[in-house]
């Protein structure tokens, strides 16, 4: 495509076009926008694990001063949906209900308030008398999905469950080769499981939105959401609204790392609209994100490996079962990218992969930054290296030794891929081994490091990890370029930036391609009533996706301000270069873009200059990283001290290399979170016990150790100007780097998350005692 | 209700508010949207203000509390034209992403580039460790304080 070298404004700093507002703190977020009258949601919660509501009386709540409507699951259209904001047709089992007359995990959905204060709605919550049937609870769902169990989804009407009876939200099986055959002429075999658990996706705004009727009686919703499309389409659902009937805003959006990519509030928000006509805000308070949103899929994953007498992998068979709580949204493709990311970065000649998605009476899981890699990467890389452990290779040596290389083809992609009709996913871009190496060289991996003080071991880890760059065949975006008559543009965008800086790097492209600065692009994301569509900012798709439908647009118009500046110069189109906001030929005459568009608007066969720009992929190239922890554990006590993380990031082109270095930035400390402090423990009736930050420790600025990034350029010939996708890829790294490097420093092994002292003292108990 | 004199920004304001109402509430329904909620029990920072030139969680602070007092947000630092130094260092440096934390970030870590008698990257980590930040790392936005 492009050689990045020639490029003016891609891959080169600039910065963010929303810094300005962000920076002063000026109102651009769901919440920071006034109405003359509006009402206030709360939602009355489940205070039980299991349930069946058998009678609810609201006549005490409806009487209470300043309450305009109290929902049931009486008061609403029951249509069985999923809450995932995936393409339709969505993957995931249609198993819920705006509200339902059954509960399923503490902080289910019992009932719905609108009042005048959130103070009032809270009070009416209280006056809401339930009778429940209190149910059997299953919280482990390897117990769940035995038969015989209680069944939690014993509603008639949901579909797309594998199997209610036994829990079974999802089941998925693909191998390549032949995995017993292999085993029987193995050198070795290594059998392992590995366990990690729920985790919250914490973004600093809580969900929030805002519902209203605009003057032609349509509903109006400005959300904190990562897909305004989807929320369109699965609202008017819903509710039982034609689709014309919904126009869903996204201003800035807090964060977002998957728990946005999912209907939450808005269509129960959307349902106080309607009942009472008014603006509805509803604000998702802290403790209901903790417990009631989304979280992280817990899982148990089960390894047996093969290797040969030279550390070759012969074969590998992964089973795992996973958690998805009460519901099953993105059970089913969360579980699967566990699979195939395992897969994707070893050159395995046999592997298996099985898994089943079990229903428990616990929290709902969802997407979460990496989307089933972090659980499958922890596994696989604490894994590699307890096999090169054993047979005494060096453990960056044994990964050389086995890698994939450009020009492969990935083999689990083709076998098990959301994507119909997506092919087997060629390495077309490989900064991997590049990763390991430079990464390796700034940790001095092999250099002997001494521990800081008397009582304590320092050792070092790596793990490696992959991601993708979008769905493919699946993932689709949209955008629109439209010129104005100063030699601006307007970048309408269905893509999402939710904090990212997608709309600075889309922009960017938007800019290069039209050979303006950045300040000439206006870019604006999103309004499905005015932006064209996109799935949304999820599956690390935007830049790649995205980009690539700008950079489509980019050139239409491109080659509209090329025809008319060809009929006022009348030059041949092909003498004509496009630099700096205007036209030249190699004579000197020139025309700038504020004469062409004017030309077009007010002169001579008027029109605007103005096209869309579409792209779906049929590839997912995948980004790679390597993540280098030094840590350091205190012999006596397993307190973990991290002193430095390196990660090492193979996206492609980096289209705005400042830019990616925070995305990596951000998703190691996430990574390390996810290590070391994020859990989320309940109690026997499946009680959350942490609702707060005090208890859900979230890395702060005093937490942090040495931090170095490396962009490893590579350049990807399907991507935007050689890009691939960056935001999720390095999250999975520093959670099996961190088990590997204390390992490495005090042969404790640890096999779940988080890596705790009291796990490390155990191991090192169990050390001293064998 | 109750009558109070407080000053906002540099502005003195009489007004009447409710007893239980938060500083927080008081500010951003005066439109103060640079005030942020995030968890509405002093824990993650989104909303912190100065009062009297100490850092204060907006959101476990009455508005009674302040009554008499000078309450100081981000608003202060810049004007209508020109951002202050420290926020065109954030901007420059890419510290900024979701931009909800920011502007307590920035807040904060003027207040204490601006009140220590010498500064070291430890204390000024301390000095902003009330604020939570999920997007960056607070790589970024620490090299920005750094370099003001």
């Amino acid at each position: 495509m492009n050689n990045s070298k020639d490029l003016q404004i891609v891959g080169k700093v600039t910065p963010r076009v929303d810094g300005e507002k962000l920076a002063r703190g000026t109102g651009a977020f769901s919440d920071d926008i006034e109405f003359r009258k509006l009402l206030h949601a709360r939602v009355l919660r489940s205070p039980h694990p299991h349930a069946r509501i058998l009678s609810i009386d609201t006549s005490k709540a409806e009487a209470l001063r300043g309450v305009h409507a109290v929902l049931t699951h009486k008061d609403l259209p029951r249509v069985p949906h999923t809450t995932a904001g995936q393409g339709w047709p969505e993957p995931s089992p249609y198993d819920a209900f705006v509200l339902d007359n059954k509960v399923r995990f503490v902080g289910d959905r019992v009932a719905a308030v609108a009042a005048e204060t959130p103070e009032i709605a809270e009070k009416a919550c209280s006056l809401i008398e339930v009778d429940y049937e209190t149910l059997e609870a299953v919280f482990d769902p390897e117990k769940a999905s035995k038969p015989g169990t209680i069944v939690i989804h014993d509603e008639e009407d949901s579909s797309g469950i594998h199997d209610k009876s036994s829990n079974v939200a999802s089941q998925v099986e693909a191998s390549f080769g032949d995995v017993e055959k292999a085993f029987k002429g193995a050198y070795k075999i290594f059998e392992a499981h590995y366990e990690v658990g729920y985790v919250q996706q914490s973004s600093i705004e809580p969900h929030i939105c805002i519902t209203w009727l605009d003057e032609d009686n349509r509903l109006v919703i400005r959300s904190s959401t990562q897909v305004p499309f989807h929320v369109r389409r699965i609202v008017a659902n819903v509710l039982q609204l034609p689709v014309k009937k919904v126009r869903v805003i996204k201003p800035r959006v807090g964060g977002g790392f998957g728990g946005k990519q999912e209907i939450l509030n808005e269509e129960l928000c959307g349902a106080l609209t309607l009942a009472t006509g008014e603006a509805v805000r509803f604000w998702m308070t802290r403790e209901e994100e903790l417990y009631a949103s989304r979280t992280r899929h817990p899982q148990k994953l089960f390894f047996k490996t093969a290797v040969s007498k030279e550390g070759k992998i012969l074969a590998m068979e992964v089973r795992v079962i996973e958690n998805t709580g009460a519901y099953g949204t993105h059970a089913y493709t969360v579980m699967t990218v566990t699979g195939n990311k395992i897969f994707s970065m070893y050159n395995i000649p046999n592997i298996k992969f099985s898994g089943e998605a079990v229903y428990t009476n616990l929290p709902v899981a969802g997407a979460f930054r990496g989307y089933g890699t972090p659980q499958g990467i922890f596994a696989l890389e604490s894994h590699i290296d307890e096999i090169a452990d054993e047979l005494g290779i060096d453990q960056l040596d044994f990964r050389l030794n086995n890698l994939y290389k450009e020009g492969d083809s990935i083999a689990i992609t083709s076998k098990m891929a959301e994507g119909e009709g997506a092919g087997a996913q060629v390495i077309r871009s490989f900064g991997l081994e590049e990763c390991i190496k430079r990464g390796a060289k700034a940790i001095g991996w092999g250099l002997s490091h001494e521990p800081t003080a008397a009582g304590r071991s320092r050792g070092i880890g790596i793990a490696i990890n992959t991601q993708g760059s979008g769905i493919p065949n699946v993932d689709m975006a949209a955008c629109s370029i439209k010129m104005n008559e100063d030699g601006s543009f307007n970048l309408l965008c269905g893509a999402t930036d939710i904090g990212t800086g997608s709309d600075t790097a889309l922009a960017q492209i938007a800019a290069e391609s039209l050979s303006v600065s950045v300040d000439n692009i206006l870019i604006y994301s999103s309004d499905t009533d005015m932006t064209p569509f996109d799935t949304g900012a999820y599956a690390s798709s935007t830049t790649y996706i995205s980009g690539a439908a700008v950079l489509d647009a980019a050139q239409q118009v491109k080659s509209q301000i090329l025809d008319v500046a060809c009929e006022m110069l009348e030059v041949e189109k092909k003498h004509l270069i496009c630099s700096d906001g205007k036209v030249s030929t190699k004579e000197g005459k020139i025309v700038t873009y504020e004469q062409i568009c004017l030309y077009s608007l007010y002169q001579r066969n008027q029109f605007q200059i103005m096209a869309i720009g579409n792209n779906v992929s049929p590839e997912s190239p995948p980004p790679y990283s390597a993540v280098f922890a030094d840590v350091e554990v205190d012999d006596g006590t397993g307190e973990i001290r991290i002193l430095k993380l390196v990660a090492a990031v193979d996206c492609g082109v980096a289209i705005n290399p400042q830019m990616a270095e925070g995305q990596v930035e951000g998703a190691i400390t996430q990574g390390m979170g996810y290590a070391l402090s994020e859990f989320m423990p309940f109690d026997k009736n499946g009680n959350p016990l942490f609702k707060s930050f005090r208890d859900y420790n979230i890395f702060r600025s005093s937490d942090m150790p040495e931090i170095e990034v490396i962009l490893v350029e590579t350049h990807e010939p399907t991507g935007p100007y050689g890009a691939k996708a960056v935001a999720e890829v390095p999250v999975s790294g520093p959670a099996p780097a961190i088990a590997n490097a204390v390992s490495n420093a005090v042969k404790a092994r640890v096999r779940s998350l988080p890596i705790t002292p009291e796990k490390v003292w155990n191991e090192l108990k169990n050390n001293r005692d064998n | 209700m109750r009558n109070i004199t407080i000053s906002i920004n540099g502005k003195k304001i009489h007004t009447e508010v409710p007893i239980s109402q938060t500083l927080l509430d008081f500010l951003r329904s005066r439109g103060i949207t640079s005030v942020k909620r995030g968890c509405e029990s002093g824990e993650c920072g989104a909303c912190a203000v100065l009062v009297d030139d100490e850092p204060r969680a907006s959101c476990i602070t009455l508005t009674l509390q302040a009554d008499g007092k000078e309450v100081k947000t981000i608003d202060a630092l810049s004007t209508r034209q020109d951002l202050s130094e420290l926020q065109k260092k954030f901007i420059e440096v890419g510290a900024i992403q979701c931009g909800y934390c920011t502007p307590a970030l920035i807040l904060l870590a003027d207040h204490y580039l601006n009140s220590a008698a010498s500064t070291s990257e430890k204390e000024l980590r301390e000095a902003i460790s009330g604020v939570l930040c999920r997007c960056t790392g607070y790589v970024k936005p620490v090299e920005a304080a750094k370099m003001k």
